[in-house]
């Protein structure tokens, strides 16, 4: 109770201000708002990056301002792109309306939301023999992330999730239906009217798209829980005893051993460091490798790193842990590596404290 | 709308404004690496921290054989914030210093972290937050400033 007015304070303070803005409006800047929240990803110009390339004028001339809406405001679950609930309407709108003064679009249309008839146990074969080689068996999508050719990418674009509960939800049966139909120019998105199928096959193709929604969330939408940010053993052994062991502990996981400094080594005069704070940093080239295929943005852990630090009377061995960090990336692709550097931190730590 | 109502509306609220911290902080620079990591360390410095290591992860890759674009980290932090955390709260030292990634993207450079506010919600140390916060605000000016740069 004694906190409350100190926590209301503020946000009455916000309100007052909120009310303010309702008496001016400032209309929000969409150039500078994609340029603060997209275009890291997607580029300046949407041309991609991270994030899959925005400015096709075959793709913004096929979808609704309602589609992009909901996509900002929803995301991909698990598929890299991040819910921005964080931004209002307004917002939303004015980084719609920015994206759409890029040249070479036609009028976007205004698709109903109304379901599309179709039979969806025909559609699911024809799904399987003319969609599933690029969207995967279960619409799961392609692998990797967006177009960032810094490094081997297998494909110029990443195909959707058509199975990801956030696209589900941003798109309408006849949004999906008319990239069926016309295909989307500079992407490998093909129309299937000129493959030879007929209107009701994509009608029957959307009905199966559709009945995604009946089933439970892929995995790849999962986010993994996990319970701490650290993982922590308490050492039997002296400080510099730790470090040994981690060294050795490192070196049984196949892991190469980077180098051995103190927390504030060159934050401080050389000589006069603590000792009772060390770092072993090491890394698996081979893996991390792996890990920054699928997403480039790994590195924020790298390299692996144990602290080894004596608090009072006890010697603390920990890391990072890996779990708790994959929901920052919101890319399911990361969660088995996740799981598997998790698995090897503990064994590192469990190895150490033996 | 009674008393209890609107303390705990503005208690919803509250909660709804600390979750919606982006949990990632990423900025593009129009400008190829070189470039950019360096005005970024210098960024980083007039905004009074010590850059303490850059780690060349791109070199370690290629000498292992894996072609890569550059790729670097730079770990950041003032010394006698880290000195303070540290003793005080040791399970913060596997998140100390502050990191930001580095990479090239054809002809333009990623600047990435991790929302420091989010160390707020992994240690549930409110009276962290406004250091924290402090942090977050210094780095959105960071990348701020180096994407503008001309």
């Amino acid at each position: 109770m004694f906190r409350i007015p100190a926590l209301l304070a503020p946000l009455l303070f916000l309100g007052a201000n909120t009310a303010m803005a309702a008496e001016s409006p400032a209309k929000p800047d969409g150039a500078r708002l994609y340029a603060q929240r997209c275009s890291a990803c997607h580029g300046a110009d949407g041309s991609g990056g991270v994030g899959v390339p925005l400015a096709l004028p075959a793709f913004l001339s096929s979808v609704d301002d309602a589609y992009l809406h909901k996509t900002v405001r929803l995301g991909r679950p698990g598929r890299v792109m991040p819910a921005f609930t964080q931004l209002t309407d307004a917002e939303v709108a004015a980084i719609v309306a920015h994206i759409r003064r890029w040249p070479g679009q036609k009028r976007p249309p205004t698709h109903s939301p109304l379901r599309i008839a179709g039979n969806a146990t025909r559609g699911k074969t024809l799904y399987k023999r003319h969609c599933a080689a690029c969207h995967g068996a279960n619409g799961e999508g392609g692998h990797g992330t967006g177009v960032t050719l810094s490094r081997p990418r297998s494909a110029p674009i990443l195909a959707p999730a058509l199975n990801n509960p956030g696209f589900l939800a941003a798109a309408s049966d006849t949004l999906i239906k008319t990239a069926l139909l016309y295909g989307r120019e500079g992407t490998p998105m093909r129309s299937f009217l000129e493959q030879g199928l007929k209107e009701r096959d994509i009608d029957d193709i959307v009905a199966h798209v559709r009945a995604f929604e009946q089933l439970p969330p892929p995995s790849s939408a999962r986010v993994l829980e996990s319970e701490s940010p650290v993982l922590v053993r308490v050492s039997p052994y002296s400080v510099e005893e730790t470090v040994e062991k981690v060294q050795a502990a490192v070196g049984a996981a196949n892991m190469r051993l980077i180098r051995v400094q103190t927390l504030d080594q060159g934050f401080v005069e050389e000589g006069k460091e603590n000792q009772r704070q060390k770092i072993v940093y090491s890394c698996d080239f081979n893996f991390l490798n792996e890990a920054l295929k699928v997403d480039p943005r790994v590195g924020l852990f790298l390299p692996c790193r144990i602290t080894v630090v004596q608090q009072a009377d006890k010697v603390l061995v920990m890391s990072i842990n890996p779990k708790r960090l994959s929901r920052i990336f919101n890319n399911a692709e990361l969660n088995e590596m996740c799981e598997q550097m998790h698995q090897i931190y503990l064994d590192i730590l469990e190895e150490t404290v033996l | 709308m009674s008393r209890f109502r609107l303390l705990a509306l503005l208690v919803v609220l509250s909660l709804n404004h600390a979750a919606a911290a982006e949990e990632l902080l990423m900025a593009r620079i129009t400008r190829p690496f070189p470039e950019a990591m360096n005005n970024l360390q210098e960024t980083i410095r007039a905004k009074g921290y010590v850059v303490s290591r850059v780690q060349r992860v791109d070199v370690g890759l290629t000498a292992s054989g894996f072609k890569t674009a550059e790729y670097r980290i730079v770990f950041f932090g003032k010394q006698s914030e880290i000195r303070e955390l540290s003793a005080a709260y040791p399970e913060l030292i596997p998140y100390l210093p502050l990191t930001i990634v580095v990479f090239a993207e054809g002809d333009d450079t990623l600047v990435l972290t991790t929302d420091p506010l989010k160390l707020g919600e992994f240690f549930n140390k409110p009276e962290l937050l406004k250091r924290f916060g402090v942090w977050e605000k210094d780095v959105l000016a960071i990348f701020d400033e180096v994407s503008r740069s001309p």
